[in-house]
């Protein structure tokens, strides 16, 4: 007969910190440190402006009453910095729901826009814009020319990696790593043949940066994430089967080319979204699933939410500390996520490997 | 219960024919060893029933009708898999995995209600690994684990069961729990196996295949004889009475190593 439980250790604890039933409550306790978050990022800055204040601001611009504001608090809190600290949100938001779908579309934990050509594909479109001018490519603009390239590229990563419509995890990583690196090399190229002043434009599509986000831009982005997030939603245990090979997941009833073939248009187009707002960012979508793993383990229906939240989160402090750091100078954000997600990036390593008794 | 039935299945695999006419029924509660050389289609046929390889002649039907023209949810509902070497991708609690057999039967909004965490309990239940359904599944050992996924299997209510080597890579404990456990849930089954002994011990028939066709299918004593087993396997065998059990086993050895007594 099979082994007793009084042959084995203790008896079974949840390996995660978060246990099922305690996921609600990790949901309002993060969606509060978001608030908190918000509230820190729009009132710090070169003029501080009180949380209370802050929050008068706003309360005056959704209820009416926003003419008996003082118009420089006004401007600083509505017109400066909320957009930003929201476009902050939406896209750590976006990228931590984006990490998830792709590391299960490809079933590896590596898995982010940047490796998969979508990022390299739109820096490259917006800066083949920028340094040709947009008349050469019928008035697109860098925005235009971010998403187009972002879709063109998926296009191509689909074309290179499917056979007769069927996606497998290891092809499509391998046209995803090819049309980036070609992408890049592009980009470099071009980046030589471009005036000089033109270099710092070019250095927002490559690094990532949330400077001079305004109202507008929040539009597009947050209709993508709410849209492709609530697709998502609905697709968790789809997802949690494909992490258990593709035989398995067919086996289980999930139609996996289907679904890897949906899951690339979603995340392709949620992405381009993202990268037209926020340019080149790296790392927020790689590590903010391996995060919210950590806190509430692999099924796709806790991880999702919370991967949403922490990444939202994330980028608005990340943005802030780029922004008061140096002040009055401005650090790429990019450099403090690649600053904070490389080092939990080695530490996922490391512990990985014990696990596997390496 | 669900019979199962290949008629007449061909597969292509690179444009070379992998699986040729091969027709197999199993009956409803029977279980069937499907054994053969490393590369003579097993798995092959066997993923035409997961319905991820598609026939280019013939048909894979479960319970009567056609797995390809059944949608992947309907096809999930009539059968279980259990795949060979399953890795998963991220850390999954026992539990988790085993609530995977549920996706089939619930719609893509519905919450894990009671009647799956019942249906999941007695999952673990009948594998005997209900006290492990909070731990990660990695960090289990390989006879647990296969234990584990059986129970995903049985939790996902099939009327069929199609296993591929599941008693590969485990300790020879495990291989016999995981067989012994196969034999007591007496659902249909069809499984790939690589020991003959465990073909001849466990199975109601065998069904043998070498290069893509169904050589020989019956009852492992029938089926197995010294020559069969010699023209496919390439080894000697012979078949008598198992000291400890008295049931028939199958001991075999090298063909090619002359010493030792020749069966009679």
């Amino acid at each position: 007969m099979p082994r007793t439980p009084a042959d084995r250790r203790a008896p079974s604890r949840g390996p995660h910190p978060v246990p099922g039933r305690a996921t609600g409550l990790l949901y309002t306790a993060l969606a509060a440190m978001l608030v908190a978050a918000v509230t820190v990022a729009v009132s710090t800055g070169t003029v501080a402006v009180p949380a209370r204040d802050v929050w008068d601001v706003v309360l005056r611009h959704l209820t009416g009453g926003a003419d008996r504001l003082d118009p420089l608090q006004d401007q600083i809190v509505w017109d400066l910095r909320l957009p930003r600290v929201l476009v902050a949100a939406v896209v750590g938001a976006g990228l931590g729901v984006i990490g998830v779908a792709l590391q299960a579309l490809v079933r590896n934990p590596l898995a982010d826009p940047y490796m998969l050509g979508i990022t390299p594909g739109a820096s490259l479109g917006a800066v083949l814009v920028s340094a040709t001018g947009s008349t050469a490519l019928s008035g697109l603009g860098m925005t235009g020319g971010a998403f187009v390239a972002s879709v063109l590229t998926m296009g191509a990563v689909f074309v290179i990696a499917q056979r007769g419509g069927r996606l497998t995890d290891t092809r499509l990583i391998l046209a995803g790593v090819a049309v980036g690196y070609l992408a890049v090399a592009a980009t470099s190229f071009v980046q030589l043949q471009t005036d000089p002043q033109r270099i710092a434009g070019i250095m927002f599509w490559l690094m990532g940066s949330l400077a001079g986000a305004e109202w507008s831009d929040l539009r597009l982005p947050t209709a993508a994430l709410v849209l492709g997030t609530l697709w998502l939603f609905t697709q968790g245990r789809s997802l949690n089967a494909l992490m258990a090979g593709d035989d398995t997941a067919a086996g289980l009833g999930v139609d996996v080319h289907r679904l890897r073939r949906r899951l690339l248009v979603v995340t392709s187009l949620m992405t381009a979204t993202v990268v037209v707002v926020a340019g080149g960012l790296g790392f927020v979508g790689l590590v903010i699933p391996h995060i919210a793993r950590l806190a509430v383990g692999a099924e796709h229906r806790r991880v999702l939410p919370t991967s949403l939240l922490t990444g939202a989160v994330f980028l608005v402090l990340v943005d802030l500390a780029g922004r008061t750091v140096a002040r009055p100078d401005e650090l790429p954000v990019g450099i403090f996520t690649a600053a904070v997600g490389v080092p939990v990036l080695l530490w996922l390593l490391r512990r990985a490997r014990r696990s596997e008794g390496m | 219960m669900t019979r199962l039935d290949f008629d007449g299945v061909c597969i292509d695999l690179a444009a070379t024919r992998t699986v040729s006419d091969v027709s197999l029924s199993v009956a409803p509660g029977e279980m069937v060893g499907l054994i053969g050389p490393n590369g003579s289609g097993k798995s092959t046929l066997l993923r035409s029933a997961y319905r991820v390889l598609r026939p280019v002649a013939g048909a894979v039907l479960i319970g009567g009708e056609d797995v390809w023209g059944l949608s992947a949810r309907e096809a999930a509902r009539r059968r279980a898999i259990v795949t060979q070497h399953t890795v998963l991708g991220a850390e999954f609690t026992v539990e988790e995995v085993v609530a995977m057999g549920r996706t089939p039967h619930r719609g893509t909004l519905d919450r894990d209600g009671a009647e799956d965490h019942r249906t999941v309990r007695r999952a673990l239940e009948d594998v005997h690994m209900a006290w492990a359904s909070g731990r990660s599944f990695a960090t289990l050992s390989g006879g647990e684990q296969q234990r584990v996924l059986l129970a995903r299997a049985l939790a996902q209510e099939a009327g069929l069961l199609i296993l591929d080597e599941p008693t590969n890579h485990l300790d020879v404990r495990a291989q016999f729990d995981v067989l012994d456990l196969l034999r007591d849930l007496g659902m249909t089954t069809l499984t790939a196996l690589h020991d003959l002994d465990h073909a001849v011990s466990y199975c109601d028939r065998v069904a043998v295949m070498a290069e893509g066709g169904l050589v020989a299918v019956g009852p492992p004593a029938d089926v197995l004889t010294p020559e069969l087993v010699h023209r496919v396997f390439g080894v000697r065998a012979v078949l008598d009475t198992h000291p400890l059990t008295g049931r028939p086993r199958i001991a075999v050895a090298s063909a090619t190593r002359a010493q030792g007594r020749t069966p009679a």
